[in-house]
Formats: C-alpha cells, structure tokens, sequence
C-alpha cells in the first residue's frame, strides 16, 4: 500500500470521472442526472481518499513526503510529485470545495450539463497537480492549463458580461505567466534541472534571484490578486457561475500564495528579503483601499469579491514577515478564506437562484422568509469580519502579530481593516437580509432547500470548529513553516557573510 | 464546578439556539432560565470559597487554541477573587434578567432566539471574565460585542435598531483595533499573552525601561516609546470602546433600541464593564505606568461630567439611564486613573445590581405605558404601578448615593461613589483634582436627572393618552420579583462588602488579584480627607434632589422657561454635544466619498482604462479585422500557452543531454 502512488490517483481521479461522463449520451433529464451523479460521486470519492494523504502524512519532518517520480520529457524534466506541509492541506482545500460546488450546480445549470460538469473535474486534476507537483515544468503545465477551463466556465455559463471578464482575466494572466516561463527557462539552464527539490537547496547568484522574483512575481501576484491588478477578479466573480466563484476565491486565489511560499521565499531568498517592503506596501493598500471599495458595492459578489482581495492582503503581509506567526497565519488564512469566501458564494448562490439579480437594493428582510439562510449567511459574514471564535479570526490575528514584529505602521494600518471589514460586512448584511419584507418580489422567497443545507452546514462546522480548534492544520505546517524560515535566514546570513568578505 | 459555571449558559445557547423552534418558547425560556439560576447559585459558591474564603486561584485548562512558534496559548479558566466578584455578577444579573424576560418578551414571536442569545451573551461575558490570557479575554470581547450586536436589532424590523446595533459593533471595532495592537505589543515585549508569564516579567521589564545606559524603547509609528505606555494606552483603547468612554461612547444610547432586558444585563451591568474589568485585570501593568493612569483618569472624568450634563435633558426614559450608565463607567475609569482598583471593581459591582434594578423598573414602566418610552408621555404612574415605583426609587436612592456621611450606613453607590471621589481628592495623580472636581459635579448632575426621571415618570400630572391610561396595569410577579432581589442588592451590597472590597479586609480579599503599588496608600488616605470633602457628594446630592423637585413637581414651567432662555445650551445638551453629527461629518461621509473615488476612479478610470481595458481596445481593434470568435478569447489563451509549453518542451530536449 505504501508504494501505491496515493497523490497521482488523488489528482487524476478526476479524470476518470470526466471520461465516464463523457461516455454518457444524450441531453434529457436522466442523462443529465447521471451526469450530475457521476461528477458528484467522483468528486468525493476523490476527497475521501485525499484524506488518506492526511493521514499518512507525518507532520514531524520538513521534507517532502509520498513522493513520486516517472520518466516524462527528458532526463532532466519528469514527472514528479509529493506534498509538504505547505501544500498538503491545499490538496484537501481543493477536494473538500469540489464536491460543495459541483453539488451546487445540480439544479441552477440546465444547458451544457455535460461540458460544465467535464470542465470542472478537469479544473480539479489541474488544481491538485499544482500543488502536488515537484517539477517546475509540470508546475507550470498545471498552473497554465487549469485555467482553461476557468475561462470556459466564466465564459460560457457566466452571467451578461462573460466575455469582457474573461478577456480581463485572459490578459492579466498571460503578461504574468509570459514572464514567469521566461523564469523557469532561465532557472533550467542556470541550475540545470527543473526538480524543485533540487532547486530548494540551490543557490542562485544575487542578481539573478531579482530578476527571477520579479518574473514569477508578476505571476502570482496577479493570481492572489494583489493590488493593483486585482481588478479582473471581481468582474470574473461577478459574472462566473456560482460553483465558479466559489472554486475561483475558494482554490485558484490560493495558488499565487502558495506559488511566493514555494518558489519565491525558498528560492529566492535575497531578493525576496529585498522586495518585502514592496510587498509590505501593496499588501496594506490592497487591504484599506479595497475594503473602502467594497464598502460602496451595489452588487453582492462584487462587494464580496473585493473583500476577498483585503483578505488575500493579511496573506501577503504574513507570508513575507517570515516570521513563524506571520507564515502560519498567512497559510491559514488561505485555507479559512477558501472555506469562508467559497462559503459566501455559495450563500450569493441560494438566493441568486431564486431571484437571479445580485443587486444588493434588490433584496432586504430576507430574515423574515428565510431564517435559515439568515443564520448561516450571518455565521460566515462573522468569519469574514474575522471575529475570534471562527477561522477568519485565526489568519488575520496570527498575520498582524507577524506584521507588528517587522513594521508597526504595517501593523498599524492593516489592524484599521478590522474595522472597515466589520463597516462594509455587516452593511450588507443589513441591507440584505435584516428589515422588513417590502418588496413584491421577495413575499414568495423560500427558505434554503435540504440540498443547500447539505452543503453549508459541514462549512459552518468547519468553520467554527477551526476558530476554535486550530491545531490540526496549526501542527500540520509547523515544521515545514520553520524549516522555511531557518533555510531563509540561514541564506541572508551567508549572504552578509559574503559581502563581509567581499569588503 | 469552574466549567460548570462557564458552560451552562452555552448548553442553554445551544438547546434554545439549535432546538428552539422543535422544543416551543416556553421550554426555551425555562431551560436557559434555570440553567443561569444554577450557574448563578455556583458563582455564589465560588464567591465564597474563593473571594471571602481563603481558595487559592483556581485554573482549569480547557483545550490547546493556537500554537505558532513561541506563541502559545490555551482556553482556560481561571478563578480568583476579581474574577468571582465578575461571575457573581454577571450570572447573577443574567439570571434575574432571563426570568424577568419571561415577562417582559412574552408577547414576541422570536421569544427562544431572544433567550438563545441571552445566553450567548452570558456565555462570552464568562469566557473573558475567566481567561487566564489576552487571547480569550479578547475572544470573549468580540464575543460579548457580538451578542450585544444581535440583541440590540433583536427587533430586525426596525430600521432604527438594525442601524443601532451596526453602529455599536463598528464603534466597538475601533476599541479593538487598539486592544489588538496593545496584545500584539505585549507579545513584542513580554513574549506570551498568559497574565501569570506578563505579570511576572513586569518588574523585569520596569528595571530594562529605567536602564541608565540602554533603556528599553518600544518603536511604535512615528518615534521610541516606554513600551509600557504604548501597552496600556493601547488596551485603554479597547477599554474606552467596550465601556463607552467618551469619544468612542456614541453607540451606548443608541443601543436602546434592543429591548430592555438587554439594556439592563449588556448595556448597564455587564458588558460595558468589560473595560473597567480589563484595566483592573492588568493592574500589575497600569500601576507601574503612570502617564498612562493619567490618560485614564482625564478621559473617566471627562467621561462621567460629559454624560451626566447630557443625561439632565433627555426625555426618553431608557435614555437618561443609558447616560446615567456611561457618566457612572466613568467613575470607574477615575478610581482606575487614580490606582484606587478596588473602588473601581467596587462600583462596578454595586453599579450592576442598581443600575440591572432601574433598567428592569424602566422596562416595568414601559411596559405599563403601553411601550411608551418618552417620559413627556408620563407622569403620575406612582399610584398605578407600586411596586415598580417603589423599586425604581430604591434604585435611585442607590444611584444618587443617599447615606449618612462618615459612616458605613447608605444604599449601595453610596459607599463605591463617595470612596470614589474622596479617593479622587487625596489622590496623586496630576489629573486628581480634575478628576475630582468633575465627579463631584457629575454627582450633583446624577442627583438631578435621577430624580427628574422619578418626578416625570411617577409623579405630576398624568400625561398619557385615555387609551394608554386604561391599559396602565403592575408587571406580574415573574418580572417584580427579579426588582425586589435586585433592590435587596442596591440596598445592601454597599454596606456588606465595602471593607473587603475597598477597606480593612482589602488583601484578604483581594488576595494579589488587584495589583497595587508600594508606594499607593490610598486605601488608607482617603479615611484622611477634610470633612468638607466628605460632605460634598453628600450636599451635591441634595442639591440635586431638591431643584429636582423644585423644577419638576413645585414649578414644573421652570424647565421650559429655561431652555428656552439658553436655547443654545438646551440643543447642545440635547443633540449629545453634536458627536454623531462630528463623527459623520469626519468619518462615514468620507470613508464612503473615498470608496466610490477609489472604485470609480482608480479601479475603473486608472487601472483597468491604463491596463487591461486599454489593451483591450488596441486587440479588439486587431482582431475585429481578422476573426471573430463566438466563445470569446479563450482559446486564443489556450493557443498561446500550448505554444509555451511548446517551447519549453522543445527547447528543453534539446538542451537536455549538455548538463
């Protein structure tokens, strides 16, 4: 069992469900239910048994685990997976949230069952490989090619203005990804490899390492998305489909995070130490000037989409402290904002469904018919807001300690987001749901059905449970986190070393 | 039994929160209600084994929380004196509060989600007056604001109360911006968030500050400070917001608007002094930082002279208490600025049991006058509603502090008050006499809106509609009783605790739990004030009572004639000195015009026209003339990162052999 290669059937699963869905034929309602079936099936299928690497995973050591190697391309580029602390939890993100938004599509997507559900199951071998991966040229594969069937997703289910935010999203991405392969190229002929294992423990010379930052910078920080190009996101929430959004905020934002933790701050220790105030900079505006932004929002996934990008600041601001608290907390935050943000729009979801608007002024008292959704729509705008007691709170406190420890005007400013989040959440939280029930349109609403509740309630639980009990994914990066930060600092020492010497 | 206490109240969230609708209100109201009475019969139990007996501090570890690095911290229980005087009083109130909305709520649809969050609240309130760190302190804090937020637009139809509690949860994130800085400063500078490792660092840290050669700076924003001070005017932040100090009181009257039970338990007894609880819990870090106990001192007198003159004009009976509440919290904040802690706590506790008994006899007259809540609107309700009047008296006898001077004998704020502003006069501090000129004043003030509410509410001419009048009848026994243990408390409390809380028994009692300097011997000095001080609460209290009288029952024109004459004055007083108008002015209205500048046009008219928007333009241009693709640009995407990978691939086989 133990030589079984547990990532490679995790990641290509999938797969096999989209191949079978294939063989289903015709456009009736039994062949889409089937269809619907088969996706669903295989999607948890898929989670439970990633929560076998959970569990076979050893949290005691920093290196990589359930490795796997195969001849691919060449001798130097193969095929190469495994999982570290850093990224193991992200496989199960994405295993867990997939089956939550393929069983949120069932009754809302009636055309095209058969793509949608096809383009989904291949978005999720596409998101497992990318953090499974241990070659930088399958990283890339992953990294690029999953977000094929994002475009056709927003693009062809998507709302009015699907094209506009896909050409948005398409143009973004392609400058960042142009640049970030110049990267890998250059990494290649300087290392001579593209086994990121290899590369960890490679030195690369100082010059170098800023202009290999600065390539797979622009990549990430467009995917995180950081100000100031973030603005594709919420056109791309705004008009994705509701299991769109939720994989879009829930998984593909985190991969810019994860990209800085395995590349960047690893790699490229000298510049990354270099450009940290940069980072610093960008990640405070991002998270003052986009919740003032989302605190005028008329369009309910707008508003939450641009929270999104405050919260993916305290990520950037944490990670690049490189302090234990700042790290920890900025992978946390990715984890609980995937759950909380993917929650979210799933809540959009259940009411978009039934009034198929998002304006905000289209809404008010829904508490009146729905008490259901106003307790779990309450529950996960708490989490949003960061209030102690739900994951939200974990992230955002552990991020702003790591802040403070580096920089008090950091700290001082992103604190003042706890503020404005509580400000433009709890606005829309009123004007949505609290009130009385005056609009005509609203007097016939109908409460969550058991489906949505299936699918919200294990959120809620989760939610509240990792507020309260952290240590589970707390002791999952501990060491990986530390063995991060001691290899980073031990390059900045040998790098003053040098230039000691050199003096 | 520790647990037990902390968890009750939850079981009964989770019971009435979860199964409320299955199990039917009344099954709601009774098993939260009996589950408080029982936590409150414990907390009794531990006051006494632990404050009056010799107990030892009690911890109860509960679970691991967070774990980063050296940044650990569990959920615990931790029991001492200052935290069993805490329990005593909230799950006491809570209790008597959770039978008296039996009552009161029972005409409401949403009976069992109203009890659900009674005990929500009263479950976070115990969490932070159990933490045995910051973490949970704050998490408890957050809690309580949370509660605080559901319970006062507990009427979600009412605009006015959604607004209400939007703007306490805001108001209150401003405090714990500061609180959340002060934690992460404490980390910065002691390395834990647990009370015992900070606690134990202090002298340590003190001796580092006041190093000759090196001393330790703190660089916090613009310069160095005595990290110290930076701390604990931090925290105070937090304290200000969560007890409504002035400045960051706002919320406070507007929180009225949750009915009044929740008025009388969060917003007079309990969780608004949190702040007070806070600053006593860190009395080891406040007492050896005295530019900070200055700040505290200036902000609790302006605090309890600013509300008090606000208080005098207020027609809405919820109100003039709610004023009253802050003016006192600022009593509080003075004993604290002046390192009289255990006055402070003092206060606090007397200050629960008057302050739950004139809310819940406020909520008896509302209810009698048909919800009427504008005292204009009164008068005369003595002969109609006895009891209550009688309660709300004793309730106001015990605000005022009506007691034989020099001796121990008064009605509860009698003994907390006037320790407090003689305190105040014998005090060091360079704020003392500030301080105690304006509580003495604020005592006059206290006196007089005290007994302007009595006169207004019970005696004169009846006011009320005949409709009203008809209907006007005594609350049952299930809301009366609670007044009558709550006036045994406004009654008594003063005179049965004042040696162990403030006086000859003070160490016994406190037993390390409030930290007070070698230097500080207040406790002893203000028994050495002249008498003339001693007698001056006592005259303002007069004073108060009889132009009360006099402007209310003998010559009941005078008011009008008097705002009118200071008209200015009059709109001043009664607009709350114009702070909502200043901070909309200041922060709503720009935070909201900066929004819409940023989305409009830096958002829509710089980056996406510079970026994305004008690429667009020049490739569609581009592409309009050679093809035109239905499914918008996706597979030109496609195209270009095959062609990539391509590359890649190429590129790579070939140049694979040479390393």
């Amino acid at each position: 069992m133990s030589d079984w290669p547990l990532l490679s059937t995790v990641a290509f699963l999938p797969l096999v469900g989209a191949f079978l869905i294939l063989l289903v034929k015709g456009d009736d309602d039994i062949s889409r239910r089937n269809i619907n079936n088969v996706a669903l099936w295989t999607t948890i299928v898929t989670f439970l048994i990633s929560l076998l690497i959970w569990n076979q995973f050893d949290p005691s050591t920093a290196g990589f685990q359930m490795q796997e190697e195969a001849a691919w391309l060449s001798s130097s580029v193969s095929y190469r997976m495994g999982v570290d602390g850093i990224s193991m939890l992200f496989v199960i993100l994405t295993t867990a949230l997939m089956p939550a938004a393929i069983y949120a599509g069932r009754d809302s997507v009636t055309k095209r069952v058969k793509e949608y559900m096809i383009a989904f199951l291949v978005l999720e071998t596409m998101m497992i490989g990318v953090f499974c991966a241990l070659d930088l040229v399958l990283f890339y594969l992953f990294f690029e090619a999953g977000l094929i069937p994002m475009f056709i997703i927003i693009g062809v289910w998507g709302g009015q203005n699907r094209v506009y935010a896909s050409f948005k999203f398409f143009l973004y991405t392609l400058i960042g990804s142009v640049l970030m392969l110049l990267a890998i190229m250059a990494m290649y002929w300087e290392a001579g490899t593209t086994d990121i294992v290899t590369l960890l423990s490679y030195t690369f010379p100082p010059e170098m390492q800023t202009w290999l930052w600065l390539a797979f910078f622009a990549s990430f920080a467009v995917k995180m998305p950081m100000w100031p190009v973030h603005t594709w996101l919420p056109d791309a929430h705004v008009q994705a489909p509701t299991a769109g959004s939720v994989i879009l905020a829930g998984i593909l934002l985190k991969m810019g995070g994860y990209g800085f933790l395995r590349f960047s701050l690893p790699m490229f220790p000298l510049a990354s130490d270099f450009f940290a105030p940069l980072v610093y900079a960008m990640s405070v505006v991002a998270i003052v000037y986009t919740s003032l932004v989302a605190l005028m929002q008329q369009d309910i996934k707008k508003l939450i989409a641009y929270s999104s990008v405050a919260h993916m600041g305290y990520v950037t601001l944490g990670i690049f402290t490189m302090t234990m608290q700042g790290v920890q907390g900025g992978i946390f935050q990715m984890l609980s904002h995937g759950i909380v943000s993917g929650a979210l729009f799933l809540c959009v979801g259940v009411v978009y469904d039934r009034m198929h608007t998002r304006e905000i002024s289209a809404y008010g008292g829904l508490v009146n018919r729905m008490p259901w959704f106003a307790t779990v729509f309450m529950i996960f705008t708490m989490a949003n807001v960061g209030l102690p007691g739900t994951s939200g709170f974990v992230g955002e406190f552990l991020t702003l300690m790591g802040a403070f420890q580096q920089n008090t005007w950091i700290a001082f400013i992103a604190t003042s987001g706890v503020i404005l989040s509580a400000a433009y959440a709890l606005w829309l939280y009123r004007r949505v749901v609290f009130g009385k029930l005056e609009k005509e349109s609203l007097k016939s609403i109908l409460d969550m059905n058991m489906r949505e509740k299936i699918i919200l309630v294990p959120l809620v639980v989760l939610t509240i449970l990792f507020g309260v009990y952290p240590a589970p994914i707390m002791d999952v990066t501990a060491v990986s986190v530390e063995n991060l930060i001691n290899n980073y600092e031990a390059a900045l020492a040998a790098a003053d070393k040098v230039a000691l010497l050199t003096k | 039994m520790y647990s037990a206490i902390v968890f009750l109240p939850l079981i009964g969230f989770l019971i009435a929160g979860l199964f409320g609708r299955s199990i039917g209100h009344k099954a709601s109201e009774y098993v939260t209600s009996s589950l408080l009475v029982l936590a409150a019969l414990l907390s009794w139990v531990a006051f006494f084994s632990v404050a009056l007996g010799s107990g030892e501090t009690q911890k109860v570890q509960l679970l691991s929380w967070i774990a980063s690095g050296s940044l650990v911290f569990d959920w615990a229980i931790r029991v001492d004196t200052l935290t069993a005087v805490m329990l005593v009083v909230v799950n006491s109130v809570s209790a008597l509060v959770h039978i008296y909305s039996i009552g009161y709520m029972h005409h409401d649809p949403h009976r069992s989600r109203f009890f659900a969050y009674l005990s929500l609240f009263t479950f976070a309130m115990l969490m932070l007056v159990t933490s045995d760190n910051l973490m949970q302190m704050f998490f408890g804090w957050e809690g309580v604001g949370l509660a605080s937020y559901l319970l006062i637009g507990f009427w979600f139809q009412k605009p006015s109360a959604n607004a209400a509690s939007m703007k306490a949860f805001v108001v209150n994130r401003v405090g714990d911006f500061g609180f959340l800085l002060g934690i992460f400063a404490i980390y910065y500078i002691f390395g834990s968030t647990d009370y015992d490792v900070i606690f134990a660092k202090v002298p340590e840290i003190v001796a580092q500050i006041n190093d000759q050669e090196s001393p330790l700076r703190l660089t916090f924003l613009w310069s160095e400070w005595n990290p110290l001070t930076v701390i604990c005017l931090l925290l105070f932040t937090g304290a200000m917001g969560k007890s409504a100090q002035f400045l960051l009181h706002t919320w406070l009257p507007d929180a009225m608007e949750g009915p009044t039970p929740v008025s009388a338990l969060i917003h007079a007894a309990t969780m608004v002094t949190a702040g007070v609880f806070m600053v006593a819990r860190m009395s080891p870090l406040f007492e050896v930082t005295p530019d900070a106990l200055v700040v505290v001192t200036f902000v609790g007198a302006t605090t309890a002279f600013f509300a008090a003159t606000v208080g005098l004009v207020q027609n809405d009976i919820k109100r003039v208490i709610a004023y009253s509440t802050c003016s006192q919290l600022g009593y509080m904040f003075v004993a604290l600025g002046i390192g009289a802690y255990g006055a402070a706590v003092f206060h606090l506790f007397t200050h629960a049991f008057f302050k739950a008994l004139l809310f819940l006899g406020a909520g008896s007259v509302i209810h009698a006058v048909s919800d009427e809540q504008d005292m204009r609107k009164m008068g005369g309700l003595a002969k109609h509603v006895k009891v209550t009047y009688w309660m709300m008296t004793i309730g106001t006898l015990a605000l005022t502090g009506v007691g034989i001077p020099g001796t121990l004998i008064g009605f509860a704020g009698f003994n907390s008050k006037d320790a407090i502003i003689e305190s105040a006069f014998a005090a060091h501090n360079p704020m003392a006499m500030y301080a105690f000129g304006m509580t003495v004043i604020a005592a006059l003030f206290t006196s007089f809106y005290s007994w302007r509410l009595v006169f207004m509410t019970f005696h004169g001419k009846e006011r009320m509609s005949a409709d009203v009048k008809a209907h006007i009848h005594e609350s049952p026994l299930v809301m009366t009783v609670p007044l009558m243990i709550l006036a045994v408390g406004a009654v008594f409390t003063g005179m049965v605790f004042s040696s162990f809380f403030y006086g000859a028994h003070f160490d016994a009692f406190w037993k390390g739990a409030l930290y007070v300097g070698p230097d500080n011997n207040l406790i002893e000095e203000f028994h050495h004030v002249p008498w003339a001080v001693k007698l001056a609460p006592f005259v303002m209290m007069l004073t108060g009572l009889v132009s009360a009288w006099y402007m209310y029952i003998k010559q009941p024109t005078i008011p009008k004639q008097l705002a009118k004459r200071h008209q200015w004055l009059y709109q001043f007083l009664l607009n709350k000195w114009y702070f909502d108008e200043l901070y909309n002015f200041l922060f709503v209205r720009p935070s909201m015009k900066i929004g819409a500048f940023l989305w409009k046009k830096g958002d829509e008219r710089v980056i996406d026209y510079y970026g994305p928007n004008g690429i667009a333009a020049r490739v569609i241009d581009m592409t309009n003339r050679v093809v035109r693709l239905q499914t918008g640009y996706v597979y030109h995407y496609a195209f270009a990162m095959m062609i990539g990978v391509a590359v890649l691939i190429t590129w790579a086989m070939f140049t694979g052999g040479a390393h």
